[in-house]
C-alpha cells in the first residue's frame, strides 16, 4: 500500500513539474487540419476571374438548402467569370450550414471550397447569412479572405439591388434596417423587426422539393 | 480580581494591542482562505496537466475576489422545513470554531524597544488542550448544518462527519501525546521552546505520520472526505448550503487546515526556530518560518488530496481505530519507556 501511495505521489509531482497541455484559445490557436471544414471560400482565377459561373449545382446539393445564388449574364467587354453567367448573389446561412463539403464536391469549377475558418459566432443571427463580399477571396492579396468577416460587410456586389429586386436575404434586410436606423430615418434603436417593405427571398430548399 | 483575570487571560498587553492582533489575525485568516482556494485550484490544475485559473488579474491572483463577490450576491437559499436557527449557527460556529483555535497557536516573541511583542493572541499553559476542545467543536458546526437542513444527504453527511471526526480525535490525540511527552509540558511556547536543538519529527517520526494522517479526517480531506463526498452524498452536509453560508462552510474548512498544519509545525517542526539555529537562517523572524513550515505543510496536503482516491467508509472506520489508534498507544509507550529510562 504504502509503495503504491509513493509511487503516485511521485507521479502527480512529475505532472506538475511538466508543462501545462493547455491551449491558450484566444491568444493562442491550434491551426486547423489542411482539410478542415470550416467556413466556405469562394475562389478566383489567378487572373482574378471569379470561379463560380452561377450554376446553382452547389444549392442543388446542399442537404440543408442553406446556399442561395443568383445568377447574372457577364458583360462580354468587363467579364466577372469567364463563362456566359456569373453569381450577382451568393449567400449562405452558416447557422444552417451541416459543413459536409457536398457544395465544393458538385462544384463543375471548383469555385467553392470549405476553408480553415471556424469563429462563426456573432451576436446578430442575420451576420451568419455570409454574402459573397465575405466568402468570395479577395484579389490581389488572396489570403485576405482567411481573415474573420467584418461585422458590417453587406456585399459590394449587392449594393442598391435591394430596391430593384424583390427577394432580398434575412441578412440584406438586416444591413438595410441597420443602416436606416442608424442615419435616423428607420425604426427606433431596439425596435429592430424587419420593415414590411423589405421582402424577404423564398428559401432554397422549398422550391426545389416542389420542382 | 478582574484584573488579574485579565492579565490571566491575555497576558501582559494593552487591550488595544489585543483588538488589533485579533482583527489582523482574522483578516489574516480570511486572506490565507481566500489564496488557499486559489492554491489549491492551481496545484491540482497542474497536476492534471492546465493552468488554473489564469483570467481574473495577473496570474489570476484577483480570482478568490471574484469568487467572493460570487458568493455574497447569490441568494441565500434552504429547505421550507429547516431548522431556521440551528441552520444559521452551523455555518457560523464552522467559521468561529476554525479562527478561535487560532488565538492560541504560538508564532513566536519579539523584543521591540524593551516591550515583549507577542505574535500571537493569547497564551494558555495548557494550550494543546485548548485547542484541541475548541477544534473538536467544529463537529457541531457538521452536524448542526447536517441535521438541521432536513434532508437526508446532508444528514448522512453530518452522521458520517461525526463518527470521522470522532475516531480521529483520538488517534490525533495519541499522536500528539508523544510530543508533549518529551517537552514535559502542554504549553505550546515551552514545547516549541524544547526543540531548540532538534525538531520533534527526528524523534517522533511515527507520531508525525499518525497526526498528519489523522489530519486529512479533521480536515475532511480526501483520501479521507467521506463527510462530503461528493460523488456519493451530492454534497454532504452542506448540501442545502448556498451563498455565503457555504462559503463560512468553505472558510471553517480551509482555516482548519491551517490550524492543523499550523499544530503539527508546533510540535514536530520547531515552530518559528529557523531551519539551523545560526546565521542567517535565524535572520528571519519566527513568524514567516512559522508561515513557511505552515505553507509547505498545506503543499502537501492539497498534493495528496489530488492524487489518492478516497477511502471506503468501514475502511476508514477500520483504518482510524485499528491501525491508527494502536500505533498512537505504541507510540507513547515506547516514548514514556525511554523518557523514564533516560531521567
Amino acid at each position: 500500500m504504502i509503495k503504491e501511495i509513493v509511487q503516485g505521489m511521485a507521479f502527480t509531482l512529475k505532472q506538475m513539474l511538466s508543462r501545462p497541455l493547455t491551449v491558450q484559445y484566444p491568444e493562442e490557436q491550434k491551426p486547423v487540419p489542411v482539410r478542415h471544414r470550416g467556413r466556405h471560400i469562394l475562389h478566383r482565377y489567378d487572373n482574378g476571374l471569379e470561379r463560380c459561373i452561377g450554376c446553382e449545382l452547389c444549392a442543388a446539393n446542399c442537404p440543408v438548402g442553406c446556399i442561395y445564388v443568383e445568377a447574372a449574364e457577364n458583360d462580354p467587354a468587363n467579364p466577372v467569370s469567364p463563362g456566359e453567367r456569373y453569381a450577382i448573389r451568393y449567400e449562405i446561412n452558416l447557422m444552417r450550414c451541416i459543413y459536409c463539403g457536398y457544395c465544393a464536391e458538385a462544384c463543375p469549377t471548383e469555385a467553392i471550397t470549405l476553408g480553415p475558418q471556424y469563429e462563426l459566432a456573432d451576436y446578430r443571427r442575420e451576420h451568419t447569412v455570409v454574402t459573397k463580399a465575405e466568402l468570395l477571396e479577395s484579389w490581389p492579396h488572396f489570403a485576405q479572405s482567411r481573415r474573420p468577416p467584418s461585422p458590417r460587410g453587406a456585399g459590394a456586389d449587392q449594393t442598391g439591388r435591394e430596391e430593384i429586386d424583390p427577394g432580398v436575404s434575412p441578412r440584406l434586410a438586416w444591413d438595410l434596417v441597420d443602416a436606416r436606423r442608424q442615419s435616423g430615418q428607420g425604426p427606433h434603436a431596439g425596435d429592430l423587426g424587419i420593415p414590411a417593405d423589405v421582402p424577404t427571398v423564398t428559401e432554397p430548399g422549398t422550391t426545389r422539393d416542389n420542382a | 480580581m478582574i484584573a488579574s483575570f485579565w492579565t490571566a487571560l491575555v497576558g501582559g498587553d494593552f487591550w488595544w494591542v489585543l483588538v488589533l492582533k485579533s482583527a489582523f489575525l482574522v483578516l489574516f485568516l480570511a486572506t490565507a482562505f481566500a489564496y488557499l482556494t486559489l492554491a489549491e485550484r492551481k496545484v491540482s490544475a497542474r497536476i492534471q496537466l492546465r493552468y488554473g485559473p489564469n483570467r481574473v488579474g495577473p496570474f489570476g491572483l484577483l480570482q478568490p475576489a471574484a469568487d467572493g463577490i460570487k458568493l455574497f450576491f447569490k441568494e441565500n437559499a434552504g429547505p421550507s422545513n429547516r431548522d431556521r436557527i440551528l441552520f444559521f449557527v452551523g455555518p457560523s460556529l464552522a467559521g468561529a470554531a476554525a479562527m478561535l483555535a487560532y488565538a492560541f497557536i504560538p508564532l513566536g516573541t519579539n523584543s521591540w524597544f524593551g516591550y515583549q511583542f507577542h505574535w500571537d493572541i493569547t497564551h494558555a499553559n495548557v494550550g494543546l488542550l485548548v485547542i484541541l476542545g475548541v477544534t473538536s467543536l467544529g463537529v457541531y458546526s457538521l452536524f448542526l448544518g447536517g441535521w438541521s437542513a432536513n434532508s437526508k444527504y446532508s444528514l448522512l453527511g453530518g452522521l458520517r462527519s461525526s463518527a470521522q471526526l470522532i475516531s480521529y480525535e483520538m488517534a490525533v490525540a495519541f499522536a500528539l501525546i508523544g510530543a508533549v511527552i518529551l517537552a514535559g509540558s502542554l504549553d505550546l511556547e515551552q514545547i516549541v521552546g524544547s526543540q531548540q536543538h532538534l525538531w520533534f519529527i527526528v524523534l517522533q517520526p511515527l507520531a508525525f505520520i499518525l497526526y498528519f494522517i489523522g489530519a486529512f479526517a479533521e480536515t475532511n480531506r480526501l483520501p479521507f472526505d467521506l463527510p462530503e463526498a461528493e460523488t456519493e452524498l451530492v454534497g454532504g452536509y452542506h448540501t442545502e448550503y448556498s451563498s455565503m453560508r457555504f462559503g463560512l462552510y468553505f472558510l471553517g474548512e480551509y482555516v482548519n487546515m491551517v490550524t492543523v498544519c499550523s499544530i503539527a509545525t508546533a510540535l514536530f517542526l520547531g515552530g518559528w526556530l529557523p531551519l539551523l539555529p545560526f546565521h542567517p537562517f535565524d535572520w528571519i523572524p519566527g513568524p514567516f518560518w512559522f508561515l513557511g513550515k505552515v505553507i509547505a505543510l498545506l503543499f502537501i496536503m492539497m498534493w495528496v488530496r489530488w492524487t489518492l482516491p478516497r477511502l471506503r467508509y468501514d475502511r476508514l472506520m477500520n483504518f482510524g481505530w485499528k491501525v491508527l489508534l494502536p500505533l498512537g498507544l505504541l507510540n507513547i509507550v515506547i516514548t514514556g519507556a525511554i523518557v523514564a529510562v533516560r531521567a
